[in-house]
């Protein structure tokens, strides 16, 4: 049956049409054409034109950036399930409490996001600079002294910023509550007389969990592992504060092509397309696991 | 945007809106971002505004206010990080400005491509002021489209505490000595830059082996290790806080960092370095051209440049307002001016005969820059 207030969808969709479509078309329309074939098809004018205004050949040059590539997915893949390990006891534990200690986790778990983003990252370049905070803390309580002595080095401070190790951190940091949200809020509505139905079947603390908390959690997990992973890969604020920009990132490498010197929207359109696709693959490839459930909302 | 393209992107545009369902007007207006918003300007005369587009922290916020109650024209000041965004932002469209402030050689690229329009100088008088120096420069010969803002050099900032005898040569930059406390310029001109004059190359060379070896350089001592990181804005944080002994950036920049460390120095390699005007220029399609002129008039006049120059420590083009600055400042503060940050501020003469400017580079060589860039981050 058709619902009769679906007209009241109407100003999403049309807000969804003008911020993700026509952009996205946008986007499409740029990675297959360069600025030299616009101004060819401009020349020759008509169908044929048209036509030879598209061109593949800006994932001709996609090869060079391979690395890029695997770098960004391999540490966005490492926060993950970093947020994964660290997300998960934290939301199946929230869910255990009583409403107190809920609301009060959950009001710990925002506060950070009511402050801007780039000042969190700024306050932790603050805390892990070479003269910053942790390590004259580290220096106050006569750490590297301890240390120098013992080992005969000569340390004076922990190089902590502008590593990979780094950028991982403040991906964690900045993206752990999308992990936690969407695992708390499944987990907290999980149907009780279940878990009371397999502890009367005779199935262990460990048994309830592992066959029927855990499965039934993973769409959440799902949603969780798309909000974080997603954001990771396309980050470029984190890897040029945190990182140093040492080491170019998908998102350091997109930004380039349109606030760099040579401005090419065709090129970094034709990225972000490739990454947009593989994510999505991998997306796809996530939910078949969560088969039979509800799967996991993308986009 | 050119008729075929504006023709694909309506069909796109309209495929996207058939697909999702719904009937919608004007597709046009979706690349808007954050642009100062004038929608009748022309004509009535009832409300006179301005929209000017600049770098952040680069001007006395109070001129703003002095402008307005001085003319009644209501100034709307957006600020954009660089050069390069500036441009994309041109280049999409969807912003209004009327008065822009870019460097040299993006002024170049700009006459070049015709977005620019010639100004009238019998509407600015004080454009007299501006010192022969900072005219007719090679951006623009025949000094028809700009009126200079401020100058500047860029060169090594380093820490007195942290390295052993006082930097003179771009070679630090390159050499194992300060190993993993040297910060990388994040820009592949200035970057590059300094890699062609500690080569000895022309730094607007566009010798692809010249460049290609001014990369060799960079990237050898990246590969060594020489730098810690690379960052524009950052480096404020780093240099004031002492985290890297290090950097290179720009004289003005520098004087605001030593105010909050006074151990650091500042130096202009004796290779030679890069010097540059940030110059005033009207938008072809600027609705307000009037108030464009009397905001430019005003902003060269002695006194906003004292106010300015104080406030952001760039140098001044116009004479009379650098000449007077020691002065004005003792009056001001009751304590003369240390001359040596007055002269990395404002470089004397020999200083600056051993400076270039930066030059528009051709299409090819901007993407080459590009390539080797990205390169560097693999």
């Amino acid at each position: 049956m058709r619902n009769k207030l679906s007209w009241l969808a109407a100003p999403y969709v049309l807000w969804m049409a003008l911020v993700v479509i026509v952009p996205i078309f946008l986007v499409i329309f740029y990675a297959f054409t360069t600025a030299n074939s616009v101004e060819l098809a401009e020349m020759e004018g008509g169908l044929r034109g048209l036509f030879s205004m598209f061109t593949l050949e800006n994932f001709a040059r996609m090869g060079t950036y391979t690395v890029i590539f695997t770098r960004s997915f391999q540490l966005a893949l490492v926060a993950t399930v970093i947020c994964f390990l660290i997300g998960y006891p934290l939301a199946y534990v929230m869910s255990r409490e009583g409403p107190g200690f809920q609301r009060t986790a959950m009001v710990l778990l925002m506060l950070p996001m009511w402050v801007n983003f780039l000042l969190r990252t700024y306050a932790w370049m603050s805390i892990l600079e070479n003269n910053g905070i942790l390590n004259n803390f580290f220096e106050a309580i006569g750490l590297f002294s301890l240390i120098n002595a013992v080992f005969g080095t000569d340390i004076q401070y922990f190089h902590m910023i502008r590593t990979q190790g780094a950028v991982v951190l403040g991906m964690v940091y900045n993206y752990l509550p999308f992990m936690v949200l969407p695992i708390y809020s499944v987990i907290v509505k999980l149907d009780h007389s279940l878990l009371e139905a397999a502890r009367d079947l005779g199935a262990s603390t460990a048994g309830v969990f592992r066959k029927v908390i855990f499965p039934l959690s993973l769409p959440g997990v799902l949603s969780g592992v798309t909000m974080v992973f997603v954001p990771s890969v396309s980050t470029f604020a984190i890897s040029r504060m945190m990182g140093g920009n040492n080491q170019m990132l998908l998102g350091n490498l997109i930004e380039n092509q349109f606030l760099g010197g040579a401005y090419n929207p065709h090129l970094g359109s034709a990225i972000a397309l490739v990454m947009m696709i593989i994510v999505v693959a991998c997306m796809w490839i996530m939910n078949r696991f969560g088969e039979g459930e509800e799967r996991a909302v993308m986009l | 945007m050119k008729k075929i393209t504006a023709l694909t992107l309506a069909c796109v545009m309209a495929l996207g809106l058939f697909l999702s369902g719904c009937a919608m007007e004007d597709p046009q207006s979706t690349g808007g971002s954050g642009a100062p918003d004038s929608s009748n300007s022309s004509g009535t005369g009832e409300k006179r505004e301005l929209n000017v587009c600049s770098w952040g922290e680069y001007i006395d916020p109070s001129l703003e206010q002095k402008f307005e109650e001085a003319t009644g024209i209501e100034v709307n000041y957006t600020t954009v990080p660089s050069n390069e965004e500036l441009y994309a932002q041109l280049e999409l469209g969807g912003v209004d400005y009327d008065v822009i402030v870019p460097s040299d050689y993006m002024i170049a690229r700009l006459i070049e491509e015709d977005r620019l329009q010639p100004l009238d100088y019998s509407l600015i008088p004080n454009y007299e002021k501006i010192d022969d120096q900072y005219k007719n420069l090679s951006f623009d010969p025949n000094n028809e489209y700009t009126v200079p803002y401020t100058w500047g050099t860029l060169g090594i900032i380093y820490n007195t505490t942290m390295v052993e005898e006082p930097i003179t040569s771009w070679e630090v930059m390159f050499s194992d000595q300060y190993a993993g406390n040297v910060m990388l310029i994040d820009n592949s001109r200035d970057a590059f830059g300094m890699a062609l004059y500690c080569l000895g190359y022309d730094v607007n060379t566009t010798n692809e082996d010249e460049i290609r070896q001014a990369y060799e350089l960079v990237a050898d001592a990246k590969a060594r290790g020489v730098y810690a990181g690379q960052g524009m804005d950052e480096v404020f944080q780093i240099m004031e806080q002492g985290n890297l002994a290090i950097a290179t950036y720009y004289a003005g920049d520098f004087l605001t960092m030593h105010e909050a460390n006074p151990d650091l120095a500042f130096v202009i390699p004796e290779e030679g370095s890069n010097w540059f005007v940030d110059a005033m220029c009207i938008l072809k399609d600027a609705e307000n051209v009037e108030e464009a002129h009397e905001w430019i008039n005003f902003i060269a006049s002695t006194e906003s440049n004292l106010a300015n120059m104080d406030f952001i420590w760039y140098a001044s083009p116009n004479a009379e307002a650098l000449e007077q600055y020691p002065a004005w400042y003792e009056e001001q503060y009751g304590e003369p001016l240390d001359m040596e940050l007055y002269e990395i501020m404002a470089a004397p003469s020999e200083v600056l005969d051993r400076c270039t400017m930066y030059e528009n580079l051709p299409a090819e060589t901007l993407a080459l820059y590009n390539d080797l860039w990205i390169e560097l981050g693999i």
